[in-house]
């Protein structure tokens, strides 16, 4: 049998070495795939493309993949996304972050990049639990979940990504889950094709931690309970508060067109040269 | 040569366009927010990028993205603001990216004093991000070295590729001064550049130098750059024999660098007291030596350009030359145990310390010099 080489297998580091960190079953090798068949149908040139992250499983990404990669600190991915995109602004910039790294301690930095609507392809890979340091509560654990740091359980409600990013100014704001792979595929092409600030926001298993604490054993049942626990967002219109009730609304929540941040940038500079 | 009136602030701005700047991200603080004013009216008349953060974290990450998107980068703050800062300067040690920050000093623990000077950020430009790591930190004390240090702190920063902190205070960054400026375009430095084609590119290798060629992202040079311990291709380790290798790579270059660092200015060497001094401090210095030597008192000044890494060779032979040392601070004495160390029992080592928000004066030194003298 001719041995024929994966597609998307030259998206991946040469000189890596594999395997991934990340666990077996974990959803976020879902979303990689999602997100390399996307940059391939775009046809963007490696050397053009510039992957930013955070802290955390999701934010390994960059590692494995050929592109100009920076893995940066906690929480705080966008920012220095911003200073590439600003100092370079013909890169393609895509930031990777996770619910813990984005919301809770990047969160302020997720607010001021939507707000300035910089041109940057953000990507939350929600998965309820701050997974790498052990399944701890993160600001996107379901109230009443019990996890290590909320042994009687989380008092505290759940933070809505997108509604915050979308509040915040994003041009686009989108939310799949790695169950629904086709709806991701058309997320992640056009956040990373859109003209200003495009987030989307990614329900990703952890099958080690938040798996656990909720009662669902395998990848399969977690994945089957996002099948479950997912609306449509053109369905969700007709359906009332009530019955959305701990539901994810998934798809296109918001694309609209703003200026961006360097669409403003060299307006102010044109203006200043003819002073 | 063109002769101006600058304020310290300002001065700082300048250098560091001279030195090629096109990149400020910052966050306005109290009393450096001057350094930012100018950045926002300058560098988008230069084509460069002027942006306002969401706090001090924001504008060093924007500042080392943007350095690493080639652009000379810089950001500028104070106490409370420098505290922010310190997690994306040890970002910046560990990656090695060029960039500068300057702190204009205020009276600390915590808000402290807004509009009062202090030097009591000395050891936190040291020590103040966690971990073991190498730093260059550069101490103005006047309008014209505002200018000039700044300016060098750029061409450190690329040339070690390393982050360079450039530390005034509210006494050097608000004062105005006549400043010579120099007229042609001054020595400017880059980072070291591959010189092999991106598919033998080894990003994290000694060179031999210890200073690794950086290529900015979209060059064709695709490598990965991260905050943890990483081999020399870049990605993560945790193998002892390769977080041996970086972290002492990291230290031997700026120990090299320490060599091209003696930066000093002397005034009566050799004399039976020899005074210690570095930023507005070493202003009230030199007026009190000028006055207790026309009371006929045998009293030097060595006045410091750089803190760190301590000059170890400068301190030592002024130390070889004297009977003792005096060493003033507006802090609880921070160089002054550098001194000690670097001293091992040669001299006797005395020190003035004033940390009420006002200025150490010409007549506190004069008064501490002559108590020494009698």
């Amino acid at each position: 049998m001719k041995h024929e080489e994966h597609p998307m297998r030259k998206y991946l580091r040469p000189n890596k070495k594999m395997p991934t960190i990340w666990c077996s079953g974990c959803g976020i090798g879902i979303f990689v795939q999602s997100l390399v068949r996307a940059i391939d149908r775009i046809g963007y040139s490696k050397d053009d493309v510039v992957m930013v992250s955070g802290i955390g499983c999701s934010s390994r990404i960059p590692i494995y993949l050929d592109f100009n990669t920076l893995h940066t600190t906690h929480g705080r991915a966008l920012t220095f996304a911003t200073g590439v995109k600003l100092a370079r602004p013909h890169l393609k910039v895509i930031t990777i972050m996770g619910d813990g790294d984005a919301v809770a301690i990047g969160g302020n930095h997720l607010i001021h990049a939507a707000k300035r609507n910089v041109e940057i392809s953000a990507f939350v890979i929600n998965n309820h639990v701050y997974g790498m340091t052990g399944g701890q509560c993160s600001p996107t654990t379901p109230y009443g979940l019990k996890t290590t740091t909320s042994p009687y359980g989380n008092r505290e409600a759940a933070f809505d990504v997108a509604r915050v990013v979308e509040a915040a100014g994003a041009a686009f704001v989108g939310r799949a889950t790695v169950y629904h792979t086709p709806l991701l595929d058309r997320l992640t092409e056009a956040a990373l094709r859109k003209k200003g600030f495009a987030m989307v926001e990614v329900i990703a298993q952890c099958v080690t931690y938040s798996g656990r604490w909720m009662g669902l054993a395998s990848p399969a049942e977690m994945m089957t309970w996002q099948r479950d626990n997912s609306v449509r967002v053109e369905r969700a219109k007709e359906m009332s508060e009530t019955e959305l009730a701990g539901k994810m609304v998934i798809g296109v929540l918001t694309d609209r067109e703003r200026p961006t941040y360097n669409e403003e940038y060299n307006e102010l500079l044109a203006e200043e040269s003819k002073v | 040569m063109k002769a101006v009136l600058l304020q310290g602030n300002e001065a700082c701005a300048k250098g560091a366009l001279a030195a090629g700047c096109r990149f400020y991200a910052g966050y306005p603080i109290t009393p450096s927010s001057e350094i930012m004013e100018v950045m926002a009216r300058e560098v988008p008349r230069l084509g460069g990028v002027f942006i306002q953060m969401e706090d001090e974290s924001a504008s060093l990450g924007a500042v080392i993205g943007a350095s690493l998107a080639g652009v000379k980068s810089m950001t500028a703050t104070s106490g409370p603001g420098f505290s922010v800062m310190q997690e994306h300067i040890g970002f910046a040690c560990m990656t090695e990216v060029p960039c500068v920050i300057v702190d204009v000093m205020r009276g600390g623990p915590s808000t402290g004093l807004a509009t009062q000077p202090s030097q009591a950020d000395v050891m936190q430009a040291r020590w103040g991000t966690h971990g073991d790591h190498p730093i260059i930190v550069l101490a103005p004390s006047s309008v014209q070295e505002c200018f000039e240090l700044t300016a060098k702190a750029f061409n450190l920063a690329e040339r070690y590729r390393t982050p360079v902190i450039v530390i005034t205070d509210a006494i050097v960054g608000q004062m105005r001064e006549e400043v010579t400026l120099p007229e042609a375009d001054m020595e400017i430095e880059v980072r070291p550049q591959p010189t092999v084609p991106p598919e033998e590119f080894v990003p994290y290798d000694d060179p031999g130098n210890c200073v690794p060629a950086m290529p900015a992202f979209g060059d064709g040079y695709r490598y990965h750059v991260t905050g943890l311990y990483h081999d020399v291709h870049g990605f993560p380790t945790t193998q002892s024999g390769e977080i041996d290798f970086l972290i002492r790579r990291l230290f031997s270059k700026i120990c090299q660098a320490s060599q091209h660092l003696q930066w000093f200015d002397s005034w009566y060497e050799n004399s039976e007291t020899m005074v210690i001094a570095y930023g507005c401090v070493a202003r009230s210095a030199l007026r009190a030596v000028r006055e207790v030597r026309e009371k006929g008192l045998d009293v030097g000044l060595t006045k410091l350009k750089v803190l760190w890494p301590f000059m170890d060779a400068t301190i030592s032979g002024v130390l070889d030359n004297c009977r003792r040392v005096l060493v003033p601070e507006m802090n609880f004495g921070q160089i002054s145990r550098e001194v000690e160390r670097v001293n091992q029992g040669r001299c006797e080592i005395l020190t003035l310390n004033k940390v009420d928000g006002t200025a150490l004066t010409p007549p506190e030194i004069v008064r501490k010099l002559e108590e020494i003298h009698s």
